[in-house]
């Protein structure tokens, strides 16, 4: 039984904006495939009287005071900039 | 055989300092001899801060020769090695990614600026397994680590680097990160103590995100003592981090005075379910010995099933992927780390960065997070795990009803050899089976060393105790640490 | 099933018809800048025309290993709008994050809230004149802005540009995001909607809500159906709605388009389309449209929030008086007809204006006047809001005193008021100054009608013979020749005694 495919996996690399080859996307498949055939097990599991864990401590309320922290420099902002102009990040033809 | 000054743990360091046996500038040098000796052979470090090691030790020095008070407390002039994934500033920090290769962070991680007020040296940036993703640090970019026991193998990971450093003499103390057993895995096989503690309890601003429900920074130190002393430093709630609890301060606490060498009435429970058949017998013998060794001093030993931790590596492979496919969202080549410069458009960028970026482990992670958050499948995979996750929790809630701690092997096995898991995924996702469930539910657990197999290669043992009760870690850790009195090195590394 | 969307008068209640047998639904999605002093997760500083990238920090920019945390009075000004807009408070509420890339995002995820929003199922009445339209709010809730994106090349457009500038300034400010059902049945009820919503917000003081600066953002969803059919049409997206009129004349423009689609047989596409004001027409943003998937989980880096009764009650508390409460008190309580009482009650600087006028003077109608007819009149002329109005309200009801007590006429005061609009004079010093003060002392006037009826043999022969309307004439001679300090109403009286 197969638990993904390779449009699955091609679907999914677009949403994660990532590329493979052919020779990558064979290989992805089949390993995902294996991984997700693997975790897919705990639907076994009866999970009726749960409810998920979405936060892990017995937190909640957390909150800061509206308050100005100093900001960073648009220089530091822009220290590790790939490329900028104008003091903004650069970035090719949006498509 | 006295041991050379780069394998005393700090607390004796610390000592001799204060007596002015020896200087700092004593210390680093130490260690820059020993870097220089064997760092090539097991490629522990990205970047080695030679400059700013001998410049901190020598201010700390003439600081302290001129009267002033330098020792803030017991980690000033001490050598600290720092894993790649915590933010030092004006320090590149690269998750041993290509993604970040040059990227140099604009401000310290909360855990480097409390390591600062403390008076700590930086020796470097640890080597890692890429984005904290893998069991063997042989997912780094810039190649693996090498395990000081044996070359040929591996130290585990993804902390792989620190806890080399450690075990090699390359470094006093490091930190690392625990996200599924980051720090104990590579702890037990290089015979080290790796420490993660409760979740929250250690600010996360300034490491860089894996999972963001399972990560924690952690010390790795030669002995319990240090581990307890550098928890004190780093530990306490972080107005920056949402999820550190807010009921410990930096400073308050002091985990030393629980290193009581008494077990006395101890409940110590064992999970049928981390004893399982993929243990290595040596490894269950090795834990064996080290409850009879308990038992001997006074503890309680019993058995306890856990039965929904079979599904804990399933859960983890879920959740972990998850987050993380988010967290790693942000490498887009657009604000800072690697950009592909022959994409002509934005999405061309954005894909071929990320493709060239990233290695396979991380890739593959992302796409199984990706997929189990996507539409029609966030209710079978996600939320499910989810909802496993709790059942794992009640698990530990009822075990911890009953006993105090709970122990078990650290890792399966002891380190094995570099490549022979490497093409297997899932293979290699098993060294975690011991650890993951601790993360899972939050919980602190320590890796000591048990013990060396008949090959020479360390064996850990891992202590769990309950939220915030670290006190109980310590307290056993060191009982045992006492009883089990390891003291091996790997001095093969240096001939 | 039936809606319950109008609770007045019936006219035009079921909305106007879209052109020839098919009606009209809209729903609204409105974004709210909120006036805090800070990012919605970071302590960086709001403000606008700042130099780029330089209220930045490693949590607004997305740098790894940053971390959220949340601005509780962003939290305290979104329950706020929640209340205004009569909606339900989730006791539970967390933020979620919603997964996409775009080069304005620092994270390439939005920290934002999805099944459990701060605020839901609420209403807001808009009066239409003939009836009133009750528009559902779906849900309230809170999320963080993006950055700002600049097109290199000559037109600024996307299309057009080889490259963009991102500037991350605005990148984590507070927004409320606000949702209506699509219950507004009109491009004129939108706009209706969206002033009484903005009006609503200033009231609350949580925003400063210019759609010219962007602190006010809409989005409409629009759909058409054939009249007497429920199910609805499929529907478009429509942006760029930067203007209460380009709202209208945007959703009156797409709701012939898709009429015409539909009576030439064709269907109407899901997209995403763009208003342009120059061509007064949408166009479509991409010829094909990708569903997102936006991957939404609850935020791990972030715990939930419990908002309790005493803390929302705390903050009800905070609410003023809101402008339809207000409204019927005027009526109420001073007397003043709907309109009146709905004009002065609409803009909150305006409804404390006139109360502050109201504390030293007891007629409501004459006040009302004169706000709604020369002050409003001179301040659209000059383009200024009540607020920043030279006139105190002490000074205007000083002025009033002085007609009621006939120390000037109503028509001297009119200039009178001009001069302290202008000049922030009071009117004392401006009636001394020009010596403006009212003729009332009749031998003086017997004076000057004297000589005028003199001068002008003709009309008072016409008033004598029952020509009532020559008085006027005669009336006006007199206030020319006092330029204008006679008392009107005593010339009046004097002329026709002495005429008859």
């Amino acid at each position: 039984m197969s638990f993904i495919s390779k449009d699955d996996v091609r679907h999914v690399a677009k949403l994660a904006e990532l590329e493979f080859d052919d020779s990558e996307m064979e290989k992805m498949t089949s390993q995902l495939d294996r991984i997700l055939g693997h975790v897919a097990k705990i639907s076994q599991v009866d999970t009726s009287n749960v409810e998920p864990t979405s936060h892990m401590l017995n937190i909640s309320n957390v909150y800061r005071e509206d308050l100005k922290k100093q900001s960073l420099s648009s220089k530091e902002a822009l220290s590790n900039a790939p490329e900028e102009r104008d003091g903004g990040f650069l970035v090719p033809k949006i498509d | 055989m006295e041991l050379p000054l780069n394998f005393l743990p700090a607390h004796k360091l610390n000592k001799m300092l204060q007596e002015r046996q020896v200087s700092a500038t004593d210390i680093v040098s130490a260690l820059l001899s020993a870097i220089d000796k064997v760092e090539a052979k097991m490629n522990a470090y990205l970047r080695v801060e030679k400059e700013g090691m001998l410049k901190s030790a020598a201010d700390f020095d003439s600081g302290f020769n001129s009267g002033q008070d330098n020792i803030l407390s017991g980690f000033s002039g001490i050598p600290v090695a720092i894993k790649d994934n915590i933010c030092t500033k004006g320090i590149t920090t690269t998750c041993a990614s290509r993604i970040l290769s040059n990227y140099i962070p604009v401000y310290d991680a909360t855990v480097i600026r409390r390591l600062k007020n403390a008076g700590y040296i930086l020796t470097g940036k640890a080597n890692m397994d890429e984005f904290a993703m893998g069991s063997s640090n042989e997912n780094s970019y810039f190649g693996p680590v090498k395990n000081p026991w044996d070359l040929e193998r591996v130290p585990g990971g993804s902390s792989g680097g620190p806890a080399a450093t450690v075990a090699a003499g390359t470094a006093i103390c490091s930190l690392g990160s625990d996200t599924g057993g980051s720090i104990r895995q590579p702890a037990s096989l290089c015979g080290v103590v790796g420490l993660k503690p409760t979740y929250g309890l250690v600010s996360r601003y300034g490491l860089i995100a894996f999972a963001s429900s399972l990560d924690q920074i952690g010390p790795f130190s030669r002995d319990v003592e240090d581990s307890a002393s550098l928890l004190n430093i780093i530990c306490g709630w972080d107005e920056q981090d949402s999820t550190s609890i807010s009921s410990v301060k930096n400073g308050s606490l002091d985990y030393t005075k629980y290193l009581v060498d008494d077990m006395k009435g101890l409940k110590i429970g064992v999970p049928k379910e981390l004893m399982a058949a993929e243990v290595d017998d040596e490894v269950r013998a090795a834990v064996n010995r080290a409850l009879k060794l308990a038992e001997d001093a006074g503890a309680f030993i019993g058995e306890i099933s856990l039965p929904s931790l079979e599904y804990a590596l399933s859960v983890y492979y879920i959740i972990a992927p998850s987050e993380a496919s988010s967290n790693l969202s942000r490498f887009d080549g657009v604000r800072y780390g690697y950009r592909n410069r022959d994409a002509a458009t934005l999405r061309g960028m954005y894909k071929k960065s990320r493709a060239q970026g990233f290695g396979p482990e991380v890739k593959r992670r992302i796409m199984i997070g990706t997929y189990s958050l996507s539409a029609g499948y966030y209710d079978a995979y996600y939320e499910k795990a989810q909802r496993v996750r709790t059942l794992i929790n009640n698990d530990f809630n009822r075990a911890f009803k009953k006993y105090d701690v709970l122990i078990s092997p650290t890792s399966p096995s002891t380190a094995f050899k570099i490549g022979e898991k490497a093409d297997d995924p899932l293979k290699m996702y098993m060294s975690d089976i011991c650890t993951i469930p601790v993360n899972l539910s939050g919980l602190p657990a320590i890796s000591i060393p048990a013990g060396l197999s008949s090959q020479r290669l360390p064996i850990g043992l891992q202590i769990i105790a309950d939220t915030l009760r670290e006190d109980n870690i310590f307290r056993v850790a060191y009982t045992l640490e006492k009883a089990i009195g390891f003291n091996s090195h790997p001095i093969n590394l240096y001939e | 099933m039936e809606k319950e969307n109008s609770t007045k008068k019936d006219s035009g209640a079921s909305g106007e018809s879209a052109g020839s047998g098919y009606e009209t639904d809209i729903g609204l999605e409105t974004h709210v800048e909120l006036s805090t002093q800070t990012k919605m997760f970071c302590g960086c500083g709001l403000s606008f025309g700042a130099e780029p990238n330089s209220l930045t920090c490693p949590v607004c920019l997305g740098h790894p290993g940053s971390l959220p945390v949340i601005n509780g009075k962003a939290i305290r000004y979104a329950i706020k709008a929640a209340l205004a807009l009569n909606c339900r408070i989730n006791e539970y509420t967390v933020f979620h994050r919603k997964n996409y890339f775009y080069p304005d995002m620092p994270k390439n995820y939005q920290i934002s809230q999805y099944d459990l929003p701060i605020g839901s199922e609420g209403y807001l009445d808009v009066d239409m004149g003939g009836y009133v339209r009750r528009i559902g709010i779906t849900r309230v809730h809170l999320e963080e802005d993006t950055g700002k994106l600049i097109h290199t090349g000559s037109t600024g457009r996307i299309s057009e540009s080889a490259a963009s500038i991102v500037d991350f300034n605005r990148a984590g400010t507070p927004l409320i995001e606000i949702v209506t059902e699509p219950d507004i049945k009109s491009p004129s009820e939108a706009k209706e909607y969206m002033i009484n919503l903005r009006n609503l917000l200033l009231y609350l003081d949580i925003s400063d809500c210019s759609m010219e600066e962007g602190s006010l953002r809409c989005d409409a969803n629009v759909s058409v159906r054939l009249s007497g059919t429920d199910k609805m049409g499929t529907k478009t997206e429509i942006k760029n709605l930067n203007s209460f009129r380009f709202l209208q004349r945007g959703l009156e423009y797409e709701v012939l388009r898709q009429v015409d689609l539909l009576k030439s047989g064709q269907k109407v596409i899901q997209q995403t389309r763009h208003y342009d004001n120059i061509t007064d027409s949408t166009k479509a943003l991409r010829t094909k449209e990708e569903a997102h998937d936006y991957r939404y989980f609850p935020e791990p880096d972030l715990v939930p929030m419990y908002l309790d009764e005493k803390q929302v009650s705390s903050i009800r508390a905070e609410i003023p008086e809101l402008p339809d409460a207000k409204a019927k008190r005027y009526s109420r309580q001073f007397g003043l007809s709907v309109y009146d009482a709905r004009f002065l009650s609409f803009e909150r600087k305006y409804a404390a204006y006139f109360e502050e006028c109201m504390t030293g003077y007891g007629n409501a109608k004459t006040v009302a006047n004169w706000l709604m007819g020369d002050f409003s009149a001179l301040l659209n002329k000059e383009g200024r809001n009540i607020g920043e109005s030279r006139i105190t309200p002490k000074n205007l009801v000083k002025m009033l005193e002085m007609i009621d007590s006939g120390k000037i006429s109503s028509k001297i005061a009119k200039s009178v008021f001009e001069e302290m609009f202008y000049s922030g004079k009071d009117p004392g010093s401006i009636i001394s100054k020009r010596g403006l003060e009212q003729i009332s002392d009749e031998s003086q006037l017997e004076a000057v009608i004297d000589s005028v009826i003199l001068q002008n043999p003709g009309p008072v022969e016409q008033l004598r013979s029952g020509k009532e309307k020559a008085i006027g004439f005669l009336v006006g001679q007199v206030m020319a020749s006092t330029k204008g300090k006679a008392n009107p109403k005593l010339v009046n009286e004097i002329i026709l005694k002495k005429i008859k």
